[in-house]
């Protein structure tokens, strides 16, 4: 075993010295709060399993305070991963060719934009078709 | 002849984008009826949520659908991004990244699969 020390760069907080990459942390940061919001979910799912009273307690639990306000951060953090997915397709997704010419990078952003805005409204109305 | 070994990344990396597209498409209007509006009895009819209503929701095929397809690609999504940002800061890929991440998410399928099959149809 060598007991040599050679020299290695730090590289703790690297990221915090560029707004680019402070930003790249952020979005990158939005997959703890779809993960929180999927275990949530999947515990409602469990107790729905359970049988009424135990649904009704999942139910309650969401009355909580604290449930409302993670939410409201679960929903800050969602919606900003709606906003960077679809800003990145131009980097993240091959090239869409129309009448032989490249569609430009803010009509692709844009249309993710529109398609989300109408896919959450889409669910609203659906969700109230089914509930009355 | 050869046999090459084919690499499993491209499966990780589709389950992350369908993941990824779900909850950008319906992740936040979900987040706001089940998280803020239920539970504050804002905008929706007031059971919405009701036992019976969701229980016919997770028998019916395209409700048990919809309710896998959010929980597993959410969770699938997340743990591909998470056990690639945590080399970013510093804890390097090796197996104990992998369990957290891809680990919950396999959990988290298996455990919602069985609970749909359970609720029958």
């Amino acid at each position: 075993m060598s007991k040599r020390r050679p020299y290695v760069r730090p590289m703790g907080g690297w990221w915090k010295k560029n707004p680019f990459y402070v930003e790249y942390m952020v979005h990158e940061s939005t997959a703890l709060f779809v993960a929180a919001y999927a275990i949530t979910l999947l515990v409602g799912l469990v107790r729905l399993g359970q049988g009424e009273a135990a649904w009704n307690g999942w139910l309650e639990a969401m009355k909580s305070p604290l449930s409302i306000v993670a939410h409201l951060a679960f929903l800050v953090a969602i919606a900003y991963h709606a906003f960077t997915w679809f800003k990145l397709f131009p980097l993240t997704m091959p090239p869409i060719i129309v009448n032989g010419k490249k569609l430009e990078p803010e009509v692709v952003v844009g249309s993710g934009w529109t398609a989300a805005i109408l896919a959450a409204l889409a669910l609203l109305g659906i969700v109230w078709r089914i509930a009355a | 002849m050869k046999t090459r070994k084919r690499s499993n990344a491209p499966i990780f990396w589709g389950l992350f984008g369908a993941g990824g597209m779900l909850a950008a498409l319906f992740g936040p209007m979900l987040v706001f009826i089940t998280g803020v509006a239920i539970p504050l009895g804002l905008l929706l009819p007031a059971g919405t949520m009701s036992y019976p209503k969701m229980l016919a929701f997770a028998q019916n095929f395209i409700g048990k659908g919809f309710i896998f397809a959010v929980i597993s690609l959410f969770l699938w999504h997340a743990a591909h991004r998470i056990f690639h940002s945590l080399h970013e800061i510093g804890i390097h890929a090796g197996f104990g990244a992998k369990l957290l991440t891809y680990g919950v998410a396999l959990i988290g399928t298996v455990v919602s699969a069985v609970v749909l099959l359970r609720v029958g149809f």
